[in-house]
């Protein structure tokens, strides 16, 4: 029957419809709801979130920052990870199975305990590097890294590093073998090899998992909150913060709908560009 | 003193001889196969040629002078990879102006002979594609136009139709012949298929097991086969008396070896037959001429030329 497929597709569609479009739709319907300290949420028609978000530099600031690290932590595990899987794909076995455990490693344990790694390294004067720092005399006061910038740049780095990596070595994969020695045979140099050759074939691999450590950089919320606390926000635990503790609901929906517009918008126009460039190239 | 000489050459891998002591001296302009079965030592032998495998013992030594002691991005040699080895991000002329940049020669001097070479593989009006928009025939064509635009000293084929279907190789294997000669380039082909070799070679080096076997022009090979191996390798063969018998010059008499036809198989442009004898199974290739042959089950007699 025609119809099968589509009878079959049903059930998740139904659970799709349920779990991710219906809160997605009432999240965006609080968005332009009232509240007031005393009156609580009211289901009206407003805009007076939107206006606010929009007004007040202060969200400007939130989202800036939100993806000054996206972007700072997207460049950072590229021009890290590109050159890792580099090296992962050229190793032999045993060791390619046994670095590529080390590099999905972290993928195993919480990022709550990861980031939490970072804070015992380098928090304040207790931490293990300030300290072993410090008594070397290299540096007189501990290195900053709670509550800074750099901090998450560095922790989500590390976090989301493995994403890149894989991401680039599937694409080195489809390299064939022997391209490279066809470079080096017509009298090519090993660095005119990588940046001619083998770059140009990886870029591909490099921009989508770009996009990936992107999205999830920017939507990440376990590390800038730890690293962050609440003195360094960044749009979703200002939006975490607004639900929980402010108990403003609507502005919370607004900042939270807001991340999302911003973040499918740059992931599909990112995705539209690399594939409308490469599709010649491959297909 | 030979074009190139390949001297004693040995490559162990481990405690694995994939190459023991190999000497070959090629001429100027000549075209030699290295034929053997997977495993042989043939594409190894090929490496390193190219450079990119070492040699564990031994001398390549090319117009006198020690190859070896060349770094492989300096050696000059136009090679064609099994795979083709295009770079996929770079249209047809991109890849074939890739060895003329290398070796710095100017751009106006690059365009031209990017599509001389173009021309003479027959991809003049490919030149802005992709490799990917390309069927197996015209990447092989590409990878061997990007091969001989530098003017290599030597040119290396390594199974370089072995990815084409049957038609399109035979093709293939006429214009690969009539380029070379045309060019003079000295060119090694490596394949494991006889008939490819026996097609294109000026001589032929029979390898197995890292061993060469026979080394001489295809046709000497086939006549004369030095070893039970190349007789076996070069096409089939019946043993009669003691003796490497090809099957077409084996023949129906009225007289002779006496024997039944156990299979009878037609091939167009020739009859293959099976026939139990005293001696054992004989295959027989015989022409197509039209007229009758004998049936499965019939009685015949064999004969053969130096019986």
């Amino acid at each position: 029957m025609k119809s099968t497929p589509y009878l079959l597709a049903l059930p998740a569609l139904l659970l799709f419809a349920v779990v991710v479009i219906a809160p997605l739709g009432m999240t965006v319907a609080l968005s332009f709801h009232d509240w007031g300290q005393y009156k609580g949420i009211e289901p009206v028609f407003i805009l007076k979130n939107w206006k606010e978000v929009f007004t007040d530099s202060y969200y400007g600031e939130m989202f800036g920052r939100t993806f000054r690290i996206a972007l700072l932590v997207t460049l950072i595990t590229a021009v890290f990870g590109a050159p890792e899987a580099y090296i992962l794909n050229r190793m032999k076995s045993p060791w390619r199975g046994i670095f590529l455990l080390v590099i999905l490693g972290p993928l195993l344990i919480s990022v709550v305990a990861r980031t939490l790694g970072w804070a015992l390294l380098f928090g304040g004067n207790s931490g293990l590097v300030n300290k072993a720092l410090m008594s070397a005399g290299l540096i007189s006061a501990p290195l900053p890294f709670m509550f800074t910038e750099t901090g998450m740049v560095v922790a989500l780095s590390h976090v989301l590093m493995p994403y890149m990596v894989l991401s680039v070595w599937a694409a080195l994969q489809r390299l064939d073998p022997q391209v490279e020695n066809a470079a080096v045979a017509l009298g090519a140099g090993p660095l005119t090899t990588l940046r001619r050759i083998v770059l140009p074939q990886a870029m591909p691999g490099i921009l989508s998992g770009g996009i990936i450590v992107f999205a999830l950089a920017a939507s990440a919320f376990a590390t800038p909150a730890i690293i962050g606390g609440r003195r360094l926000k960044v749009a979703s635990t200002l939006a975490y913060d607004e639900f929980l503790n402010t108990l403003d609901w609507p502005l919370g929906a607004v900042v939270a709908v807001l991340l999302l517009a911003a973040l499918v918008t740059i992931v599909v126009v990112a995705n539209w560009l690399v594939e409308r460039r490469y599709a010649a190239v491959f297909r | 003193m030979a074009f190139l000489e390949l001297e004693n050459l040995n490559k162990e891998f481990g405690t694995h001889r994939a190459v023991d002591g190999l000497t070959l001296a090629v001429e100027k302009g000549e075209f030699v196969s290295l034929l053997g079965p997977s495993g042989c030592g043939k594409t190894t032998t090929l490496q390193m040629i190219a450079g990119f495998v070492e040699p564990s013992g031994g001398a390549i030594r090319l117009e006198g002078r020690d190859l070896l002691a060349v770094k492989p991005a300096r050696r000059g040699l136009g090679i064609v990879f099994q795979s083709y080895a295009l770079f996929p991000h770079m249209t047809v002329a991109e890849n074939v102006s890739f060895g003329l940049e290398m070796q710095g020669v100017a751009r106006a001097e690059r365009g031209k002979r990017v599509g001389e070479t173009l021309e003479l593989v027959g991809l003049g009006a490919f030149a802005e594609r992709h490799p990917r928009q390309l069927s197996g025939g015209q990447q092989q064509r590409v990878a061997l136009a990007r091969a001989l635009v530098i003017r290599p000293r030597i040119l290396l084929l390594d199974e370089p139709l072995s990815n084409l279907d049957a038609k399109l190789r035979e093709e293939m294997q006429i214009e690969l012949r009539q380029i070379q000669r045309g060019v003079g380039t000295t060119t090694i082909l490596v394949t494991h298929d006889q008939a490819e070799a026996m097609a294109l070679s000026d001589r032929i080096v029979v390898m197995n097991k890292g061993r060469v076997e026979q080394i001489g022009p295809p046709h000497e090979a086939y006549e004369r086969p030095a070893t039970p191996f190349v007789a076996n390798f070069l096409g089939k063969t019946n043993l009669m008396n003691g003796a490497s018998v090809r099957p077409e010059r084996v023949s129906f008499a009225t007289s002779g070896l006496a024997g039944t036809v156990r299979t009878r198989i037609f091939q167009g442009n020739h009859w293959l037959y099976q026939i139990d004898t005293a001696g054992g199974l004989v295959t027989v290739i015989r022409q197509n001429s039209g007229e009758a042959m004998p049936a499965e089950g019939a009685a015949v007699h064999l004969a053969w030329s130096g019986s």
